[in-house]
């Protein structure tokens, strides 16, 4: 493996990125918008209200589905909590959270992925890279490592973000940080790095289909309607997030994310790239 | 096949229905500037990734610096430099930032890296303007930048699509002295595809061209006008008020053509030699005196053309037959 060559592509994919507003706005805006703002407003209002708050009567009335068919194990653990605001509290965060957490890795890496391989066609910045002296392999994991080390690496980010935003204002009638906990750990280091691989291949797929950025940004963002899915499948409490819901959500997206990487690496081969410029 | 930098034998490459190199065979010496010329789709691009390895042939076999592109492709192209038609920058980048990622990316020694980039920066005079993004060079010096990142890890073989495309006349002949530098001073070797046959002419050792993928002729200029057969032009300086006499001794003699009268002298083309004495002996014997006659040597371009011509008239037949 040519290392250092590999170390340089990431190096230049990642500079270019952050050259970029159409990229950037996304990157910063989503995490913002999803894990500090949303959880910062709910956090505050929750603080502020008690079991007759309409920000309480609401979520209820919104969301009977999900409280009509509490796992035991669920029901266990809110019968933990004093008071509603702390059960309401505990849902919101923990259990529709994590879903609409997930779409961050996910499109993170596919609006790298984006820039990295329609942007770079649409730019004409591919063919000197082809004529670079590593293998077709090398070339491919040095464009796909980018992304997905960053699409987890902003998951993460946004993670530590939510949980110092909701510490900051629910601690004081949560009693804990409630948010760290088993299936959030499994969450972080089995389900991110799998949706940020899906969101990359599921980019790799579209890339060699289309040839500018947008193209590649608006088709391949499709890929979050999985997510979209579990998220209802909550609302709707067909599905209830455990440790062991997780561990399969994660083995679904790592089985999706590596056959769409095995299917990208296949296709990958300099002569068809070039013979497409 | 020691001393050829490139050797290529009975190479075909299609794209669907379209030929795009039809049996190429051809060698090109360590240390010569040879030009590759021809039209757009003449097959010159394909070519040069074929010698690269970034394209497969369907058939015949390649070898550059020994190696065989199609299986050494990582180990050869760490050996060449490509300019490409486009001068494929990342223009959200500086020059410093183009560069220095593309020496770690060719391999360059890791405590060279900084003096090299530096190096090629001021070789081709961006210095001054190495902190800026690309995005807001002018298409000259993008142009620069790109031929510096071709020579930037000192290949043995560069492949220069188009080096003076967007240049200057200054700027145009400085990459001509580098081009000749490397290759008579570094003994490197120059693969050139230009449409530019004065620059082909200037620089190139030897030439080929090439018409809707095959080669139609390969040699020195003087081999090639030898090949064509394409007619010398002869300038003859009489003194002023003869000039009409000579005129009209010349238009005598069939065999002398595209005869033109100039403020200071005659000029005519002629395909056979010994119509020169013939016409010395004739403009004597009517009294005229001649200062001089010299032939003028074949321009690269007359005998593109007339290759191309001999290409379209072949063309016709296989037409006719058909």
């Amino acid at each position: 493996m040519n290392k250092r060559a590999m170390w340089a592509i990431i190096r230049k994919d990642l500079k270019v990125v952050l050259q970029s507003k159409a990229v950037l706005i996304p990157l910063i805006m989503v995490p913002l918008i999803l894990l500090v703002i949303l959880p910062g407003v709910g956090g505050l209002l929750l603080a502020n209200a008690d079991a007759d708050s309409q920000i309480i009567t609401e979520f209820r009335s919104e969301t009977g589905a999900f409280f009509d068919n509490l796992p035991d194990s669920l029901n266990q653990k809110l019968e933990q909590y004093d008071n509603e605001v702390q059960r309401i509290t505990y849902v919101m965060f923990n259990m529709f959270f994590p879903a609409l957490y997930l779409l961050l890795p996910v499109m993170a890496a596919n609006v790298i992925a984006a820039d990295s391989f329609a942007g770079e066609k649409e730019r004409k910045t591919l063919e000197a890279l082809l004529y670079a002296p590593t293998t077709d392999r090398e070339l491919y994991l040095a464009k796909i490592i980018g992304p997905w080390v960053a699409g987890i690496a902003i998951g993460w980010l946004g993670y530590l973000a939510f949980v110092l935003v909701l510490t900051a204002t629910t601690l004081s009638f949560m009693g804990n940080i409630f948010i760290v906990d088993v299936t959030w750990l499994l969450l972080i280091l089995w389900v991110v790095p799998a949706a940020a691989g899906l969101g990359l291949g599921a980019m790799v797929l579209v890339s060699s289909r289309v040839s500018t950025f947008q193209e590649a940004y608006q088709l391949g963002g499709m890929v979050v309607l999985p997510i979209i899915l579990l998220l209802f499948g909550q609302l709707g409490g067909v599905v209830y997030f455990s440790p062991m819901v997780v561990l399969i959500v994660g083995a679904v997206l790592w089985v999706l994310t590596l056959g769409l990487i095995g299917y990208g690496a296949g296709n990958f081969k300099r002569g068809e790239l070039i013979a497409r410029l | 096949m020691a001393s050829h930098a490139i050797h290529i034998e009975g190479v075909t490459r299609r794209f669907g229905d379209t030929l795009a190199v039809d049996d190429l065979s051809l060698s090109v010496d360590v240390g010569e500037v040879f030009g590759f010329l021809g039209h757009n789709g003449a097959g010159k691009t394909t070519t040069v990734r074929l010698l690269n390895g970034v394209l497969a042939a369907d058939s015949g076999q390649l070898h550059v610096l020994g190696l065989d592109p199609q299986t050494q492709g990582p180990q050869l192209r760490a050996r060449t430099g490509v300019l490409t038609e486009t001068p494929s920058l990342d223009e959200r980048l500086t020059a410093i930032d183009n560069l220095t990622i593309y020496a770690d990316l060719y391999g360059v020694a890791v405590q060279q890296v900084k003096q090299r980039v530096s190096t090629m920066l001021e070789t081709f005079g961006l210095s001054e303007r190495a902190q800026e993004k690309v995005g807001g060079y002018s298409k000259g010096m993008k142009q620069r930048l790109a031929l510096a990142r071709s020579f930037l890890h000192q290949p043995d073989v560069i492949f220069l699509d188009e080096p003076t495309s967007g240049l200057d006349p200054v700027a145009a002949q400085e990459v001509h002295e580098m081009i000749r530098h490397v290759s008579q001073d570094e003994g490197r070797t120059v693969f050139l595809c230009t449409h530019n046959l004065v620059e082909a002419q200037r620089l190139c050792h030897r030439v080929a061209v090439m018409e809707q993928g095959h080669l139609v002729a390969m040699g020195t200029p003087k081999e090639l006008t030898h090949e064509v057969g394409t007619a010398v032009t002869y300038r003859l300086e009489v003194a002023q008020e003869q000039q009409a006499a000579a005129l009209a001794v010349i238009s005598r003699m069939p065999v002398l053509q595209d005869v033109e009268a100039g403020d200071e002298a005659l000029t005519f083309a002629s395909s056979e030699r010994d119509s020169v004495p013939d016409l010395l002996n004739q403009l004597i014997a009517a009294g005229i005196r001649v200062y001089a006659l010299t032939p003028q040597a074949t321009s690269l371009e007359d005998i593109y053309l007339a290759l191309h011509a001999r290409e379209v008239n072949k063309g016709k037949v296989l037409g006719g037959v058909r």
